[in-house]
């Protein structure tokens, strides 16, 4: 099921690779080759560093198809420091303790499962990263 | 372009329709609709749905309705855009009958929500949001709400508290609906205690999914002056539409706490039809959760940026308030019937406009207001009704 998506999406998915729009200046995460900002092209790749702070979060009870056995399990909206903000679920953490602001870091984790073939799909999530300022807030 | 009027209403109670089909929730609504309107053979027919694919197996809508209504042969084709489906079915019939292409047209709304039920009809509504880089991470459209209030919070210093106004106004409103699906009344402090949805999102903030449908039927100027009837019921004029998008997925906004969508669709409707907020008389939102209810009224001119929950608060937008909301109590106590919704609320300005809302009348509105919105406010559709006198 979605095999083919999920194997073109890998790159992106593993690796947080996005563009630079090179007209603006603008990353751009997930890539789309058309610069958000701008509207010119942009098709050059950038690597991410993986490295953001939690812009908002959540915890999800009533999980979709494929996602239950993970629940509950928190989503937050995720500030690169490059500038785009990316949805990703948090791993690593208690639910709901977290706070806006705390610094995060990309680590690669299993996002699904798809029911009777048994697909695992796998991508980023993020996790608190320990820095010293961390280490106080938790 | 021809003025374009509704001449007729059609809805259906919102609910678990366990013994009812798709195609006959579509034909109870549309077939009270033409009844209402006197008309026995419209030229088209738009049908506003979101999961019928999903949840029924079932694509094809228009024909599919269409021929159950027994009105083969006439035009007809369905309308995706969401929780929008329903206000872009009319805009749609808006197009078509203003264009002169058609005389007259049925927009409806019909969403067969418990033909699927748990994680898989949750999955279902996750296709609204961006597939690849919101769903494929769990979030859901409650999450995204979620995320949107939690940080509404944080940056304009408010609680979860503050926003139970919406949900008690909406609940004492569709108290006297008989369409309404939740005609119970809610307190703040039963708000306060109830369970969570995904935090800080809870039961009393969030609109169910239900089963309904809805119809209205339009018609061109003159076929409406040609075949008007003896009474003396007020005309309605479609005074206003307008379409908007944002992006699909609300990261990728550069304010997620802006609904740009709505914002552009409400600004090119009070341009069409002439008038500011401070004109309308009665205003139903996509109040699908609280915090939207916030954020919708800051988009489209209601309260500054950062204020809307206030007005969660302040007893204007009650019945006989400043700015009557959710008049037969909205998304969150009517019920929302995803793609059926944004006909709802068209069926119920245009009741409160024709002085037909018994109990629920606020008081002789001339301009009334709908807007409904798919996903996270990337979609926004808005309508602005006038009624008109007989004379004019
Ligand atoms: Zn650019």
């Amino acid at each position: 099921m979605e095999i083919s998506r999920n194997w073109r999406l890998q790159k992106q998915r593993y690796g947080l690779v996005g563009e630079v729009c090179e007209h603006c200046g603008s990353k751009i995460f997930p890539p789309r080759d058309v610069c958000p900002a701008c509207a010119e092209e942009a098709k050059t790749l950038y690597q991410f560093s993986g490295k953001g702070e939690i812009y908002s979060y959540t915890t999800v009870y009533d999980a979709p198809d494929g996602y239950e056995e993970q629940a509950p399990y928190t989503v937050a909206i995720v500030k690169l420091e490059e500038g785009p903000l990316v949805t990703a679920q948090l791993t690593d953490v208690d639910n709901g303790k977290v706070e806006i602001g705390q610094q995060v870091e990309m680590v690669t984790r299993k996002l699904r499962e798809d029911g009777e073939r048994g697909v695992l799909v796998y991508g980023y999530k993020f996790r608190p990263s320990w820095s010293d300022e961390n280490l106080r807030v938790g | 372009m021809k003025d374009v009027y509704i001449i007729g209403l059609g809805q259906t109670e919102v609910g678990e329709h366990w013994e009812t089909s798709l195609r006959h929730l579509a034909w109870e609504a549309i077939d009270a609709a033409l009844k209402d309107a006197r008309l026995k053979q419209p030229d088209a027919l738009f049908v506003g749905n979101v999961l019928a694919g999903q949840l029924s197996k079932q694509e094809h809508l228009g024909v599919l309705v269409a021929d159950f209504c027994g009105l083969r042969g006439i035009e007809a084709a369905s309308v995706e855009a969401a929780g929008a489906s329903g206000g872009m079915a009319l805009r749609q019939a808006y197009l078509a009958v203003a264009s002169g292409m058609v005389n007259t047209a049925i927009a409806a709304g019909v969403e067969k929500f418990t033909d699927t039920v748990g994680s898989r009809a949750t999955a279902a509504l996750t296709s609204a949001t961006d597939s690849d880089w919101e769903a494929a991470q769990g979030a859901t459209p409650a999450a995204l709400a979620a995320l949107i209030m939690r940080r509404y919070m944080h940056e304009f210093d408010c609680a979860v508290a503050d926003f139970a106004g919406f949900s008690v106004n909406a609940h004492a409103n569709a108290k006297t609906n008989p369409y309404a699906m939740f005609r119970n009344t809610i307190t703040a402090e039963a708000f306060a205690k109830a369970p969570m949805v995904a935090d800080p999102v809870n039961m009393f903030d969030t609109a169910p999914d239900a089963d309904g449908a809805a119809a209205v039927i339009v018609a061109a100027d003159d076929f409406v002056w040609a075949h008007r009837d003896a009474s003396q019921r007020p005309m309605i004029r479609i005074a206003a539409s307008a379409v908007a998008t944002d992006s699909l997925a609300l990261h990728d906004r550069p304010d997620p706490l802006f609904f740009r969508a709505a914002n552009l669709s409400a600004g090119r409707a009070y341009k069409q039809a002439g008038i500011e907020p401070g004109d309308m008389n009665v205003l139903e939102l996509h109040d699908a959760y609280t915090v939207y209810a916030a954020l919708s009224l800051e988009a489209c001119g209601f309260a500054p940026r950062g204020l809307g929950w206030r007005m969660a608060g302040e007893g204007g937008i009650s019945l006989r308030g400043k700015m009557p909301l959710s008049t037969f109590g909205g998304l969150k106590a009517r019920g929302n019937p995803a793609g059926a919704t944004g006909i709802y609320q068209i069926v119920e300005a245009a009741l409160q406009l024709r002085g037909e809302a018994g109990a629920n009348q606020v008081a002789a509105p001339r301009w009334g207001m709908a807007q409904c919105l798919g996903g996270s406010g990337s979609t926004a559709v808005t309508h602005i009704l006038e009624r008109v006198g007989r004379d004019s």
